[in-house]
């Protein structure tokens, strides 16, 4: 630990005290809205508005504003729910089992909005509303982990055990996230490449590509909100007995 | 006692609790062999079409008859607390849940691989495939086997775990899925398959270490 720097050493230690993280997130949350409302409205503007239209798809290309932030965030909090799960075994930080169980939620609504928009874009596009490609198994096959955690979380009554086994379960699941991203490259059927990541020169249009940067901004900070939230309410729920959680009900009935 | 001795013991424990029960091997069986009869009677008698989704038949009935047998892993001897036993002895509990999950796969893995080329005969495969479909049951079955314990390792507590098992499990096992019966389709029309069996084969090397890892945590 001598990497690293005090400060910074403190600042974990004391977020990984519940009151004291309790109360930040409260501090918090107005700017974090605040943000994401600015960047979700230019996102939006920027995308739907300001963008040109596709000179092959027409308007139609524009719900990758949603679509394609949402796959990105399936993918991310996955990541984030992994991490966190890891963090949470190695050290035995509670806030950090709470973090990752409160992302699975979440992150199955992106999953399941980037499946029901992709289908969407894909009836008028491909003509059919599903096809058996791989990154789209691999996304349905994301949000089935999505919901064996959530599942599982629910089946065990000690949540301690709980968070530990879900905690796993994710990085198990972690070995599913490789094979989605290299899937394009494995079996390309029908699904377009990835047209963004390519580093050294995007295919897709400036114009095009700031609102779509700008609405995965704006989901980010949507996942960490809502992720906050559910935390929150995990976090009174399980130290319902402790003595800061009884100062904060006292103190907000008064 | 050594390590590899322990091992052997509870090998050779499992594999006598299941000799003794019998149907503890016949169950994922004849679960196998039926669900394989089911296809042809759902589909009709159209020979180039039950050859033409036989390898994806046979895998899925694998896969399904793996995860139907996979609450026997630890189900008795949690119940009776072996299972505390190994974990409480002095020697590393990854070792020894290895053990048991070998145990588990000869006893229900094996049969399965013995029968597969009746069944393969059975939907009208050509006999040049049955090595590669062989082949991919030998390093497909033991991952199946190994995924399923971490699996199963995390519900054994629960009451009602059947459920949440199959949700938890069958997910994983897709990667094996695709690659094993995509190996099969593309050797029975003649093509080259070292890479699917290749990949199937990093996956079981990977699959140990997982195993290994993930079992201690979860027991």
């Amino acid at each position: 630990m001598f990497l690293i720097p005090e400060p910074i050493g403190r600042f974990f230690h004391r977020l990984a005290s519940p009151p004291h993280f309790y109360a930040l997130t409260n501090r918090l949350m107005p700017w974090l809205v605040a943000l994401f409302l600015i960047l979700l409205i230019s996102g939006l503007v920027g995308g739907l508005y300001l963008a040109p239209a596709d000179y092959q798809q027409g308007d139609s290309y524009r719900i990758i504003y949603i679509h394609v932030p949402a796959a990105w965030m399936s993918l991310f909090i996955y990541m984030m729910m992994a991490i966190a799960g890891a963090i949470g075994l190695i050290w035995r930080i509670k806030l950090a089992e709470i973090v990752a169980i409160s992302s699975a939620p979440v992150g199955a609504a992106f999953t399941f909005i980037a499946l029901v928009t992709g289908s969407l874009w894909g009836k008028p596009m491909w003509g059919t509303w599903w096809v058996w490609d791989a990154r789209l198994t691999s996304e349905l096959i994301l949000l089935f982990l999505y919901l064996g955690v959530i599942g599982l979380y629910g089946a065990i009554d000690d949540k301690k055990t709980a968070s530990k086994a879900v905690a796993i379960l994710a990085l198990v699941g972690v070995v599913n996230i490789p094979i989605i991203h290299y899937s394009v490259e494995w079996w390309s059927t029908l699904h377009q490449g990835a047209t963004v990541t390519k580093m050294d020169k995007p295919s897709i249009h400036v114009s095009m590509l700031i609102p779509l940067l700008l609405m995965a901004l704006a989901f980010k900070f949507y996942y960490v909100i809502a992720m906050l939230q559910r935390a929150k309410l995990e976090l009174l729920q399980r130290e319902r007995t402790a003595q800061w959680v009884k100062k904060l009900i006292t103190e907000q009935t008064l | 006692m050594s390590l590899s001795q322990a091992f052997f013991a509870i090998i050779r424990r499992d594999l006598l609790l299941a000799l003794r029960r019998r149907s503890e091997i016949a169950n994922p069986l004849l679960f196998f062999v039926l669900v394989i009869t089911l296809f042809p009677l759902g589909l009709g008698a159209r020979p180039q079409l039950i050859q033409a989704i036989a390898p994806g038949v046979i895998w899925v009935s694998a896969l399904l008859a793996a995860m139907l047998s996979l609450d026997s892993l630890f189900r008795s001897d949690f119940d009776d607390g072996s299972l505390e036993q190994i974990l409480l002895s002095p020697y590393p509990a990854s070792i020894l849940i290895l053990a048991k999950v070998c145990a588990h796969w000869l006893v229900t893995g094996l049969p399965l691989l013995l029968i597969a080329p009746l069944l393969a005969v059975f939907l009208g495969l050509p006999n040049t495939v049955l090595g590669v479909l062989m082949q991919t049951l030998l390093l497909g079955t033991p991952v199946l086997s190994l995924v399923g314990a971490i699996g199963v390792a995390l519900t054994v507590g629960l009451r009602r775990g059947g459920m949440i098992l199959s949700l938890l499990v069958l997910p994983l096992y897709v990667p094996v899925l695709i690659f094993a019966s995509n190996a099969v389709t593309m050797a029975s029309s003649g093509l080259v398959v070292s890479a699917q069996i290749n990949i199937l084969s990093a996956m079981l090397v990977l699959a140990f270490g997982v195993n290994a890892l993930a079992n201690c945590g979860g027991v």
